[in-house]
């Protein structure tokens, strides 16, 4: 496995120089279109990485058949994961999956474990960022946390998310469990809606990822408290006219000792061959070696994330049973 | 403020007028219509399958030929609304009223007229506000918090039980049944799955054009082979001069049209406006007009009101996305999606930093609309002629056409067959004599009203109090109770006036 995947790392470098003209090392390729399922709704984070993918490899030519996008957003993407489920055996559909792979199963008792389906590679992590309204008097984590406390008990602070015992209700918890503290979550259904009401001053702060409130940080709407990793963004690029991603403190720095990354990665249906398998991660690996997709990681913040199956499967054997800790604790699981 | 607007409006024209983005409009909107015309493709759908045609465009050719697809769709919804009683998009429902009817008495192509010119007033409304007051908008729409959203959602629902001519009984039964059926699927503020039943396909609920397909389309077909067998407006005759006819006509419902193009710009920047908006529009023509039982009869105002609001809103439902970066529609949000692909990011800097697509942009809104009307006008005849065609032919095209339609949603085979009991529950309803609007409606708006509502008891721990808690949301939740208790209030303002002035006038009640 190991020597393998050094090999696809440098047919992606050699790709990078000669996209087109790389010949098929894979032993198995599409013999029809293939359909690319988003499990979320149109125009938010997962649709805006399909449709970077899709343009990609339309760009360059990556694949001789076509890639269809195709949004499966229903019940918060439960829809999409359970089409993925019911496709076992037809590698001519992927799906750009995060956490909710587990998240929705916990919550609603959906028959769906991301075992059923075959992981190929993770295309990036996504990072959560603690924001307040920039009109509100707390510039750090400290004063924030130090103020939702003191009005715990009488009229909570409001934090904004999107959607029910979802990642950012399941941070929220996490918050309110490591600083004593107590918030009244207010469930959106997307996570721009989460920021313009934010804005609106309709809550006090939201746990979004950087791509859904940069809008509203760039307009100096929003403050940036910190970032949920063990490390600062990479990013030093301005973005703001004073901030860059990498002035973002930690939570930890910042005294709250939190870290939380999202997945982002793709999968097959369950029973995809290794040649299968090997297929797309090829693929994917091209496109992670082109400037769109570099770009495209800069501007949304994300953080990279190692190609290859065994990478991905590492990161779910241990996401998912955190998952399912903090949903317990949280009292998320679903009762019947 | 006034002279920079019309400064940059007149960039935006520069930027615009090259032959390459003309002919871009152009193809968008014939692309448009025949998208509009399929029911269930609709807006949201066409845009998203051309997308990708996009994306080696520039940003401007791309988001011209996206937002023509737009407007040539929103024309194109009138038209099987009209012709066939299937509404194409979900603000269609409320041209189906009167529309309908008029096409079967031969007035299909008054009635096709009317929409169209009354669709074109509606945007240009719309793109006057965006262009002149674009910033206040915005500003405006931040008020917006989830009880301003509920207190919305509440005054459409409202309006409706207060002002429908059915039993009122009825209207709160069929409203119910839509309630039920929007429940089902995810339940965002609970975070759990209900009434999904274990069913995969439940999984996506029940959607709204897959229902109305089957409610407005299907049963019309059904109640038709059953009566006749034929329709009326088969002696609909091929007449160029209807466009003039009606126009000179149309001059007379300056305030419909401008009543209806307030209440959309107002709704226009709220999520699900536009569909609320027409429901309101085609509700503010009857209540204002002086004979509000013909509505639903064949009337023009009843199909001038919902499109102009439904235009007024389906374009300043555009000025969140830019401004906010959230879309005020389905077809918003696909475009939204595009926007971020082509490396603009919505957001209240997209007017300071990319000036020239923005303008462009509400350049093409009026460009695009204008050579919508020209376009659709000239098919009026060609679709007014469809009605010749003899009925066997028709009915069977129309069901092939429903089928298509509520497969195209979602791609799913179960949708067809849901349409398909849908379509009978339309049926068994117009037996009955039970309105189908209500129930629409509330499959529409029912779970956002929802959430919006228990959004708003998260934030408020339970108190009703934040209904009035400041002057928007107090003063629409006030209009809503009024507008709900209207037949009673009227009643008693009735009899007060009685003993009086002796004289029960028809002013005294409209």
């Amino acid at each position: 496995m190991d020597s393998r995947s050094t090999a696809w790392g440098f047919g992606a470098i050699a790709g990078a120089v000669c996209l087109a003209s790389l010949p098929a090392a894979a032993a198995w390729e599409p013999t029809k279109p293939v359909e690319f399922i988003v499990p979320a709704g149109a125009g938010g984070a997962s649709d805006q990485m399909a449709r970077t993918i899709q343009t990609i490899v339309q760009k360059y030519e990556l694949m001789k058949q076509p890639f269809i996008v195709s949004l499966k957003g229903g019940a918060s993407g439960a829809e999409g994961l359970m089409a993925m489920k019911q496709a076992a055996g037809d590698p001519h559909k992927i799906i750009v999956a995060q956490s909710s792979l587990y998240t929705i199963p916990y919550a609603t008792n959906l028959p769906f474990s991301w075992k059923d389906l075959t992981p190929v590679t993770l295309m990036a992590l996504d990072e959560f960022v603690l924001w307040d309204n920039v009109e509100l008097p707390y510039k750090t984590t400290q004063e924030f946390l130090d103020a939702a406390k003191k009005v715990s008990t009488t009229e909570p602070m409001k934090m904004g998310g999107t959607g029910s015992k979802r990642e950012d209700h399941i941070l929220t918890a996490f918050i309110e469990s490591k600083a004593g503290v107590k918030f009244a979550y207010i469930p959106y259904k997307s996570g721009g809606e989460a920021a313009t009401q934010l804005v609106g001053k309709h809550t006090d702060a939201n746990v979004n990822n950087p791509s859904e409130n940069i809008a509203q940080w760039r307009a100096n709407q929003v403050r940036a408290l910190c970032v949920f990793d063990k490390e600062r963004l990479p990013y030093k690029a301005k973005v703001t006219e004073t901030q860059s991603w990498n002035d973002i403190p930690t939570c930890k720095e910042t005294g709250l000792d939190i870290d939380y990354l999202m997945l982002r990665g793709i999968f097959i249906p369950g029973g995809g061959t290794p040649d299968q398998v090997a297929f797309y991660d090829q693929l994917m690996r091209k496109v992670g070696a082109t400037p769109e997709w570099k770009e495209y990681m800069e501007k949304n913040a994300l953080k990279e994330a190692e190609f290859g199956p065994a990478v991905l499967k590492a990161f779910l054997e241990k996401d998912e049973p955190l998952h399912k800790q903090l949903m317990t604790e949280a009292k998320f699981l679903a009762t019947n | 403020m006034d002279g920079t607007a019309i400064e940059s409006l007149l960039h935006g024209f520069v930027v615009l007028l090259t032959l390459k983005n003309i002919l871009l409009m152009m193809l968008g909107i014939i692309l448009g219509i025949f998208v509009g015309v399929l029911p269930g493709l609709g807006g949201p759908n066409g845009v998203a399958l051309l997308l990708p045609l996009t994306f080696t465009m520039d940003p401007t050719g791309a988001i011209v030929l996206l937002s023509c697809i737009y407007w040539g769709a929103l024309f194109g919804g009138a038209i099987t609304s009209i012709l066939f009683n299937i509404p194409g998009e979900a603000w269609s429902v409320a041209t189906t009223f009167d529309g309908y009817p008029m096409a079967q008495q031969g007035r299909a192509g008054e009635a096709l007229t009317a929409a169209f010119t009354a669709s074109f007033f509606g945007a240009l409304a719309a793109v006057l506000l965006i262009t002149f007051l674009a910033p206040l908008v915005a500003r405006f729409a931040l008020r917006f918090g989830p009880p301003e959203f509920f207190a919305v959602y509440f005054l459409t629902f409202c309006s409706f039980v207060g002002m429908g001519k059915e039993a009122r009984h009825k209207i709160l039964i069929s409203m119910l049944i839509g309630f039920l059926l929007a429940a089902v699927g995810m339940d965002t503020v609970g975070g759990s799955l209900r009434m999904t039943f274990g069913f995969s396909d439940l999984l996506r609920g029940f959607d709204f054009l897959v229902a109305v397909i089957g409610l407005f389309g299907l049963s019309e077909i059904l109640l038709t082979m059953e009566e006749k067998l034929a329709f009326e407006g088969k002696q609909a005759k091929l007449d160029v001069k209807v466009v003039w006819r009606t126009w000179k006509s149309l001059p007379r419902y300056w305030a419909t049209l401008l009543r209806s193009a307030v209440a959309g710009c107002w709704l226009g920047i709220t999520p699900g406006g536009a569909i609320a908006a027409s429901f309101m529009g085609y509700g503010l023509a009857k209540r204002f007009s002086r004979d509000p039982d013909s509505f639903g009869t064949g009337r023009i105002e009843g199909v001038l009101a919902p499109e102009t609001a439904a235009h007024a809103a389906g374009t300043s439902a555009l000025l969140p996305m830019l401004a906010l970066g959230i879309p005020g529609s389905g077809t918003a949000a696909v475009l939204l999606g595009g926007l971020m692909i082509w490396g603009l990011q919505p957001g209240p800097l997209l007017f300071v930093e990319h000036a020239d697509f923005v303008w462009g942009l509400i350049a093409s809104m009026y460009l695009g609309n204008i050579a919508g009307l020209i376009l659709v006008l000239a098919t009026v005849p060609l679709f007014a002629a469809i009605l010749r065609v003899p009925f066997p032919t028709i009915a069977s095209s129309v069901i092939v056409l429903c089928a298509i339609g509520a497969y195209a949603v979602h791609g799913a085979v179960f949708d067809i067959w849901l349409m398909v009991v849908f379509g009978i529950i339309g049926y068994v309803f117009k037996k009955l004599d039970y309105p189908l609007a209500p129930l629409a409606l509330a499959l529409v708006l029912g779970d956002r009203a929802e959430d919006a509502f228990r959004q708003t008891m998260i934030a408020s721990r339970g108190s009703l109090g934040v209904f009035w808690s400041n002057s928007l949301v107090g003063s629409i939740t006030t209009l809503a109770l009024l507008l709900l208790f209207w037949p009673v209030l009227s009643d008693i303002v009735k009899r007060l006036r009685k003993p009086r002035g002796g004289l029960p006038t028809e002013a005294a009640s409209s």
